[in-house]
């Protein structure tokens, strides 16, 4: 009986998620979230002025996710003389080396700002699988594309994206 | 009049109903469904050189994990279930985990000062060294709480919460008089939001403290066991500046266990960490000390299940096949260990540092087991049923468990070329960590050149060259990989492990494996071709030994 009902919940759900608007792009969820040295802020409250943010998880442990950012922090003073996008990087390191984000950081010198979600909970309300995980914010608010993985040269696939967001242009990869 | 009071309470249900029906359109309107699932699936072969015979394999070819995630949020409300499935558990997997079912679903309440959540959640108190729930796909992992959590911020720079409930085991049902139950209360006070005295001080304090206990019958017929196991821990964040100092201290009262050879000493742990942040350099140093603070729902359970603290491992993960063949994993009865870690970036238009910059990372860890002396002249050390042992909390035993030399220099040479070249020497003890009396102490020099060719902006390959030398355990390794990838969407690679140096001649196999893959926006699709290294999966903290494997594997990984 039980399952039933919980196979009942599971379609309408689902059904839910299909009869979606598909025009109505996703909110940010509100999820605590902390800053590097140890301040609460909600995930929901980031925003950059009506411009295009990007929003990037990563880990201290993963490569392709250091190599992203270091392709977006290389380019990221051109990104954002064009577009004004705003980059914030979404640690998933628990407790074993939250401590060790900022000092990491520093070393990198990255330009953009690094936020920390220790036990995972941005990353379950977002629905990450895997890390890299990138997503593209329009100036509303809304979720309006995301990618998973990094390969050499993505970035400039993303920027693309951006400068077509800051327009106030739909996108879509292609 | 009776028919009037007819029509109008008519009119009056159909005027309800309509504008019943416009609210649900309006709130079918506000809501959101989104998800997730991801389906790994092996196909085992049998394989002469690793063993692998088709009687051993006995008709488990297929091995399956796979789970479906939904969340709903329509305003403040949000629910969500997970399905997941092992059928059966990949190799490596804990067995318990065969079949299917929803382990996870919750409802939650959010506004601005208030939360509730009521059925499966995650919650970490400061580091988790007294409560945190967590999973992790990658390893099986998952010791969510189901019960009841509250969070309340009466004011800005005030967090309190409170949890109640007991922890997923696999697929065992909670039962009465089972596994224990736990309870947990806990307290953060950010000073620079309480006070508008300090909102612009360059000093940064955030202090923080815990209260959880477990409850669990005794049902045991030699000794009398605390049914209430209580702990208590307390955390200071201060940053000062370009300084910044994190710390937690949690004690817990005595805990018999299967882990701890069921002794009634107190345990204590310990973490410290000093961090300095510059531009372009970045300093760390951390101390940890663990002792006897194994903490579990279930105190007669030894797997990797029920953990309601976390102890984190200080030493550094490390991402390349060879280098984390030998990883770390935290001794919970008890450990005392350091770690300094230099990050340095050699500045853009120096000799060094060229057009890119240069990065350079320096770590050393190191781990020992703490000291332990006689309680008294009749008790040996660490005697069932006793209080154990007595240590000394500044002291560093003489046994060294783990200890971790690096450097890594990365650099980008001009558009085309870049490379990370990585060396490290390791030490570690088979014996303590794999928990194999008898193994040796591993004593290895590990070498990674990992060099990527950019043929235009979107097509590169990238090559790793690595090397481990040993005179222990399995002797040499050398191994190679190539990865090709179009971006954003295309990769392809090989990879050889070789096990070369191996003492015993016909264990000298190689690990030859292709992969390919392609990923369009978030759905993603890999496979691979090959054998897989036994080994250990560590990812936070939680380790998996991994046996030797041989077939295909396919992952699919999408969101919506």
């Amino acid at each position: 009986m039980k399952n039933l009902i919980i196979a009942g919940i599971f379609s309408l759900l689902v059904l839910a998620s299909f009869s979606q608007n598909e025009s109505q792009n996703t909110n940010l969820p509100s999820v605590n979230i902390k800053t590097l040295d140890g301040q609460t802020v909600n995930f929901q409250s980031l925003t950059n002025n009506g411009k295009p943010m990007i929003i990037s998880f990563w880990a201290l442990w993963c490569k392709p996710c250091k190599k992203e950012l270091d392709a977006f922090n290389e380019n990221y003073e051109d990104w954002q003389e064009k577009t004004g996008v705003k980059i914030y990087a979404i640690s998933i390191d628990d407790a074993r080396s939250t401590a060790k984000v900022m000092p990491f950081v520093s070393g990198k010198d990255w330009e953009f700002e690094v936020l920390l979600d220790p036990n995972s909970d941005l990353k379950r309300a977002m629905n990450v699988n895997m890390i890299p995980h990138t997503f593209l914010i329009d100036g509303n608010g809304k979720i309006v594309y995301q990618h998973t993985s990094y390969y050499e040269g993505s970035e400039y696939e993303l920027f693309e994206l951006v400068k077509k967001v800051a327009k106030g242009e739909s996108v879509s990869e292609k | 009049m009776k028919r009037i009071t007819f029509i109008a309470f008519l009119l009056l249900s159909v005027f309800s109903v309509l504008s019943l029906k416009a609210q649900i359109g309006n709130v079918l309107d506000q809501s959101q469904v989104h998800g997730s699932f991801q389906v790994d699936g092996q196909y085992y072969q049998s394989d002469k050189a690793l063993g692998i015979t088709d009687s051993l394999l006995n008709g488990h070819r297929v091995g399956l994990n796979g789970f479906g995630n939904i969340i709903y949020t329509l305003g403040n409300l949000s629910a969500g279930l997970r399905y997941e499935a092992y059928l059966s558990p990949i190799a490596g997997f804990d067995p318990s985990l065969d079949g299917d079912g929803f382990p996870y679903m919750y409802v939650s309440f959010t506004d601005e000062k208030f939360s509730i959540t009521a059925g499966s959640f995650y919650e970490q108190f400061g580091n988790g060294l007294v409560l945190r729930s967590y999973e992790e796909w990658t390893l099986g992992y998952d010791n969510a709480l189901n019960g009841v959590r509250l969070i309340y911020q009466p004011i800005r720079g005030l967090i309190l919460k409170g949890v109640y409930g007991s922890q997923r085991k696999f697929w065992d049902k909670y039962v009465k008089n089972g596994r224990g139950t736990v309870r947990g209360l806990d307290g953060e006070m950010n000073f620079n939001e309480l006070f508008a005295s300090m909102s612009d001080s360059k000093l940064r304090v955030v202090l923080g403290g815990s209260m959880v206990s477990k409850y669990q019958i005794d049902a045991n017929p030699i000794y009398k066991l605390p049914e209430n196991v209580a702990s208590f821990a307390g955390r200071a964040n201060i940053g000062l500046g370009k300084f910044n100092l994190s710390t937690e201290y949690a004690y817990k009262i005595n805990d018999p266990s299967a882990i701890n050879n069921y002794i009634y000493k107190d345990g204590e742990a310990f973490l410290a960490s000093l961090s300095y942040s510059t531009k372009g350099l970045g300093l760390f140093a951390q101390v940890k000390r663990i002792d006897n603070f194994s903490y579990k729902s279930d105190r007669d359970v030894t797997v990797n299940a029920l953990d309601i603290s976390y102890l984190p491992p200080i030493s550094e993960t490390h991402a390349y096949a060879l280098t984390s063949m030998y990883p770390y994993a935290t001794q919970p009865n008890g450990e005392m260990g350091f770690q300094l870690l230099v990050n340095y970036k050699v500045p853009k238009k120096s000799k060094l540092g060229g057009k890119y910059g240069m990065g350079i990372a320096i770590e050393y860890s190191q781990i020992n087991d703490i000291v332990r002396d006689q309680v008294d002249d009749t008790t040996f050390i660490n005697q069932k049923g006793t209080l154990g042992y007595a240590s000394d909390f500044f002291k560093f035993g003489d046994h060294v468990f783990w200890r971790d030399f690096n450097i890594t220099i990365d650099k980008k040479f001009n558009r085309k070329w870049k490379a990370i070249i990585q060396y490290m020497y390791q030490t570690y003890d088979i014996a303590t960590i794999e928990g194999h009396p008898g193994e040796p102490v591993v004593s290895s020099r590990i070498a990674v050149a990992d060099i990527t060719y950019k043929f235009t902006s979107r097509k590169s390959l990238r090559t790793e060259i690595q090397g481990l030398w040993t005179k222990e355990d399995m002797g040499d390794w050398a191994a190679l990989l190539l990865e090709y990838t179009v971006s954003p969407h295309w990769f392809v690679s090989v990879t050889d492990q070789y096990n070369y140096g191996n003492p015993v001649k016909t264990d000298q196999v190689h690990y030859f494996s292709v992969a390919g893959g392609y990923t369009r926006e978030t759905t993603r699709f890999q496979i691979a071709y090959g054998r897989q290294r036994e080994g250990i999966v560590c990812i936070g903290g939680v380790c998996r030994q991994v046996p030797a494997a041989s077939g295909l594997s396919l992952t699919v990984s999408t969101n919506f």
